[in-house]
């Protein structure tokens, strides 16, 4: 199967659950299960191929230019992780079928359990660095939605929020320390930055590339100081935490440490940075875990200092260390995956998984009894288990291992962290399981049913297995991946068995274990004193810095944007002149290269009206309306500005656009006050007229140096004006970019335009149906009204140039092709005779002859655009590729077909649909109870059959 | 005539700054109007100043062109800033009737003021 769809897979399936969770809980369950289990196989197939110590490889070009290319490799070390990723995934769906009640949306969790199982698989598998990023944040938020997944919970929402802060601002710095390697090695492919060890590792760039990754992988890894969200991780439901917190999320940061460790490891600076934090994560784990009563708490502070255990053996640098990390990983998830799933069982069966309360479910629970007891000495590294065998090797690699030239150092530390760590798993198997059976559990506390326990005891039959025959079961893996996390070098010797002979190692085990129970023993006494020692918590301290931060960002969000806009636009304005004064001071400005065009009498008349208007405008702007009257003007001179400088497409767009907008504006303004009072104090309005006189020479200088000279470089114009006629068949240059050269851009135009009809929609739907609208239906108007609302006069007229208006536009449209007009315009006149008609027989007249709501105009728009866009694809062309031809049919002279007409139509609709939408609703304001119904005229056509009956008028 | 245009434009911007300096929608919105006007006669003129000479193809002649191309970009911009323009007058009118207020700068009370009210 390809890598492409084994990574695809989860994503593709967690649709099902979400749907299919109507049809029940095992549907939805099965369709989780399938799509992991085809994956899966998917995964296995490829076992010839990496067994022989090949690399898979899947790649696509995705965006070439960025580096960012979606590579997938498959080799030992993804091979392994992709496996546990699936197959533990496999044994969790089954154990979270079981494990969640009636009440919780099971659809959802397995939803959000394959978007995070892809985003897993599509970690170990990336081969670039940049796709892996993705993938990493895909982690962070899928696990956010399944930390969350109990809502209602507050401890699930915060540790939901306390994991998504710690590891996405690790991911934050590791996409930086990312971008420094891939600059380092010249590539963001994973196979060429693993060829490049020396060029990286002499890089002045290498520590902070180092620092940066190490800590994406020690928040993701919550290895020590990140270490305090997995605990609080722990309020995710059970099966949450055995896959992510056990098996796979907390894995990642090791992967990307393996996969890394060719290039990174082997540097004093790695040494010390890596095997230091680990030691330190694997002791305090390990302490912590032996005093926690919640079994999940227990597990999660033992996860933390396994995970430690496993860092620090990558950190040591060394073949061997590796290899042991490599084994230990696998053995790792194995047992803790299965003491997870104990514990789910317990708190499910007994009702509380406080160990205080526990005690004594041997004989109630025998079968978790047996898997919890087996994992748990695993996990103490007890032989002949698969635990034992891979601590003994992290122990022998540890006792000759140097830190700063103290060989006691490393040795004495881990052999603590060691006896802790036993002392917290004989906890596990003493506290809950041993003891006396108690009267006073919570619940009633009994073996679950099988598949609940079938995950874990598979996983327990697995971790011994690996311990009889480890070098046959587990051998070929460890070796494959190991090779693969070393990079090519010849593994160095070493097996894999339970004997190794009086090894140090095997006396430090040895000590372990009798430490262990020492500890057990003694843990009462040790207890009291752990409590009566000062502790930093982690939660508070992490809370305190966010607050911090909190109020920092507000207070400078608050000090900038204090709510009032005229502040906003004032520092925006400053802000681009003096940066466009910036850029005018770097640049060089060649001479004048073109003339000046003498203007005639004409542009100098339009020109003064213009200035004189719009200084008015100023001047008077307090007087509403006045200024709206003023604005009509500089409206028309620019329209006819346009049809002067050889735009006629421009300026009749202008001109029936500014019919619009002056209705418009006039139709709010009927609701508004007609005066702005003075408020600004004069100095204030001295200040804002120096800004905008500046911000005005400077944007007139600007274009008029451009008019002055020729274009710097040759435009593409040409290019439009000679393909127009032999490739878009029209000589309308303008229309045929339009719709064609250009139709990918009015297509998101129209669209636009019509989100602008609905956004002003549903904002009169929201005011209408606020208490706004009592008021305004008991608006008296300010003004005096119209004694005739609907002068006989006008609306003769206007239902006499209806017809005609239509026809004008019908004119426009079809020839737009070739000469000004188009299905813009076209648009715009036929709106404009709509709307003569609700000014002149009012709203409630024009409403009632309305047959097609303007959503369904504007919809039915974009779907013509689109639809013949699509066309193209018939002919094998790209989207929006237009066709044209030419028709004879006698009589007719011949005449022109082209595609673009029809896309045109689409945009016709939509300006219509659009216009129409924004003008009615504002108007829908004006509506009051009782308001005249007359007609204007007794005498209409649509009105007959009520006359005849006689029941109106 | 290059003058006039370069003037026309530099007149436009600044009158529309002036008014969106204002401390009341409606004075905004002419403001963002004239501004409307003054980038788009501004985009159309990049194409330079020509007279007689439209972008419509003339199949008997050769005849001068002037630049179609900042036309057409310059035609979709007027159709898009009139829907502009109308969601900002809805936006200044719902918050007006909503609080018989038309300021343009937030109320100064705390929040949740408006919820007592």
């Amino acid at each position: 199967m390809s890598l492409f769809l084994i990574a695809a897979l989860p994503f593709l399936g967690a649709v099902f659950p979400a749907l299919l969770i109507r049809a029940g809980r095992n549907a939805a369950a099965s369709a989780a299960g399938l799509t992991s289990l085809l994956a899966f196989i998917g995964l296995m197939l490829h076992i010839p191929a990496v067994f022989r110590g090949e690399t898979v490889h899947a790649s696509v070009d995705w965006l070439p230019a960025l580096g960012l290319n979606a590579n997938f490799f498959l080799d030992g070390l993804g091979f392994l992780f992709a496996a546990m990723i699936l197959g533990i995934g496999l044994l969790i769906i089954l154990y979270a079928r079981y494990y969640l009640s009636r009440e919780d949306p099971m659809g959802q969790f397995y939803s959000y359990l394959l978007l995070f199982q892809g985003a897993m698989v599509g970690i170990v598998l990336s081969d670039n660095i940049l796709l892996l990023l993705v993938f990493w944040e895909l982690t962070s938020l899928s696990s956010f939605l399944l930390i969350g997944y109990w809502k209602h919970l507050p401890e699930g929402r915060q540790g939901a929020r306390m994991a998504l802060t710690v590891t996405g601002s690790g991911g934050l710095a590791m996409i930086a320390g990312m971008l420094l390697l891939g600059h380092i090695a010249g590539s963001y492919d994973l196979s060429v930055i693993l060829q490049n060890k020396e060029a990286i590792q002499s890089s002045p760039l290498y520590l902070p590339a180092l620092i940066l990754i190490l800590l994406g992988a020690f928040t993701k890894s919550a290895q020590f100081p990140f270490h305090f969200w997995l605990p609080h991780a722990m309020a995710a439901p059970t099966p949450v935490s055995a896959y992510l917190h056990s098996a796979t999320m907390v894995k990642a940061g090791l992967f990307l440490m393996a996969r890394l460790w060719p290039v990174l490891a082997g540097t004093p600076e790695w040494f010390y940075i890596v095997a230091t934090t680990g030691l330190v994560t694997m002791l305090l784990g390990a302490v912590i875990a032996l005093f926690k009563d919640d079994l999940k708490a227990l597990l999660a502070f033992s996860t933390v200092s396994q995970l430690g255990l496993i860092t620090m053996l990558l950190g040591f640098g060394t073949e061997l260390a590796a290899v042991a990390a490599v084994f230990h990983i696998i053995n790792h998830a194995t047992f803790k995956a299965a003491l997870f799933m104990t514990a789910g069982i317990v708190d499910h069966e007994a009702g509380t998984r406080d160990i205080k309360r526990l005690g004594g479910l041997r004989h109630l629970m025998p079968v978790t009894f047996t898997i919890g007891t087996v994992a748990a000495l695993s996990m103490a590294g007890v032989p002949p288990l698969n635990g034992f065998l891979s601590k003994e090797m992290m122990l022998e690699e540890a006792s000759h291992t140097i830190w700063n030239g103290s060989h006691i150092i490393v040795p004495a530390l881990v052999a603590a962290a060691a006896v802790f760590s036993a002392a917290y798993s004989f906890r596990f198997i003493a506290h809950v399981f041993h003891g006396p059976k108690r009267e006073d559990y919570p619940g009633h506390p009994h073996d679950p049913n099988t598949g609940m326990w079938m995950g874990p005891a598979f996983l327990v039959v697995l971790v011994v297995l690996i311990g009889f025959a480890s070098a046959k079961i587990a051998g070929p893996m460890v070796a494959t991946a190991a090779g693969a996390v070393i990079g090519g070098e010849k593994l160095p010797y070493y097996s894999l068995k339970l004997w190794h002979g009086l090894t140090p190692a095997l006396y430090m085990s040895l000590f372990a274990v009798l430490g262990g129970a020492v500890l057990l023993a003694l843990h009462r006494p040790l207890e009291r004193i752990w409590n009566a020692l000062p502790r930093p918590e982690a939660k508070v301290i992490f809370e305190a810095l966010i607050g911090a931060f909190t109020r920092l960002s507000q207070g400078v969000t608050e000090g900038l944007h204090n709510g009032v806009l005229t502040r906003y636009a004032a520092v925006m304005v400053t802000f681009t002149v003096a940066i466009a004064y910036y850029a005018y001071q770097g640049g060089t400005m060649g001479a004048a290269t073109r003339e000046l065009q003498e203007p005639g009498l004409l542009p100098v008349l339009g020109w003064f009206a213009l200035v004189v208007a719009t200084l008015f405008i100023v001047a008077k702007h307090r007087n509403r309306l006045l200024s709206l009257v003023l604005i009509g003007v500089v409206g028309l001179v620019v329209s006819m500005s346009f049809n002067y400088l050889s735009a006629p497409d421009l300026a009749l767009t202008q001109i029936s656009v500014e019919v619009v907008t002056i209705i418009l504006m006039l139709l709010a303004l009927n609701f508004m006050p007609k005066e702005t009072p003075v408020e600004t104090p004069a100095l204030t309005r001295i200040r804002d007229g120096a800004i905008s006189v500046v911000a005005g020479l400077g944007a007139g200088g600007l274009i008029y140096a451009l008019l002055m000279r020729d274009f710097a470089f040759p435009t593409i114009s040409d290019f439009h004006l000679t393909n127009s006629y032999k490739g878009g068949g029209g000589t309308n240059v303008v229309n045929v970019i339009l719709v064609d050269f250009r139709g990918y851009d009015t297509f998101g135009e129209i669209i636009v335009l019509g989100i602008a009809a609905m956004v002003i929609f549903a904002l009169t739907e929201a005011v209408l149906n606020s208490r706004v609208r009592a008021h305004l239906l008991n608006r008296t108007p300010d003004l005096p009204q119209a004694g005739d609302a609907h002068p006989l006069m006008m609306v003769v007229a206007t239902r006499v140039m209806m017809p005609l208006a239509l026809m004008v536009a019908a004119y426009i449209f079809f020839r737009g092709h070739n000469l000004p007009g188009g299905g813009f315009i076209a648009g715009l006149i036929a709106a404009i005779a709509i709307i003569m008609q609700y000014m002149a027989s009012g709203f409630a007249w024009a409403t009632e002859r309305q047959r097609y709501p303007y959503h369904a105009i504007i919809g039915s728009g974009v779907l013509i655009a689109a639809a013949t866009g699509m066309g193209a694809w018939f002919n094998g062309m790209p989207f929006l590729t237009s066709d044209f031809g030419y028709l004879h049919w006698p009589p007719l002279e011949e005449f022109e077909w082209a595609t673009a007409a029809l896309f045109d139509l689409g945009v016709f609709l939509a300006v219509v649909g659009a216009v129409l939408l924004a003008l009615e609703s504002l108007s829908r304001f004006a509506w009051q109870p009782g308001m005249s119904t007359e007609h204007a005229m007794d005498i209409n056509p649509a009105r007959d059959d009520a006359d005849k009956t006689g029941t109106e008028g | 005539m290059e003058l006039l245009v370069a003037s026309a434009v530099g007149i436009l911007t600044a009158a529309g700054i002036y008014l969106i300096l204002r401390r009341r929608s409606f004075p905004v919105i002419l403001g963002l109007s004239l501004i409307t006007y003054a980038v788009n006669v501004f985009l159309f003129a990049t194409g330079r100043l020509a007279t007689g000479a439209p972008p419509i193809l003339n199949k008997y002649e050769e005849v001068a062109y002037t630049d179609p191309l900042p036309q057409a970009l310059v035609l979709t911009a007027i159709v898009i800033s009139f829907g502009m323009t109308a969601v900002v007058v809805m936006i200044a009118l719902g918050a007006y009737l909503s609080s018989r207020d038309d300021s343009t700068a937030m109320p100064v009370e705390a929040d949740g003021a408006e919820e007592d009210a």
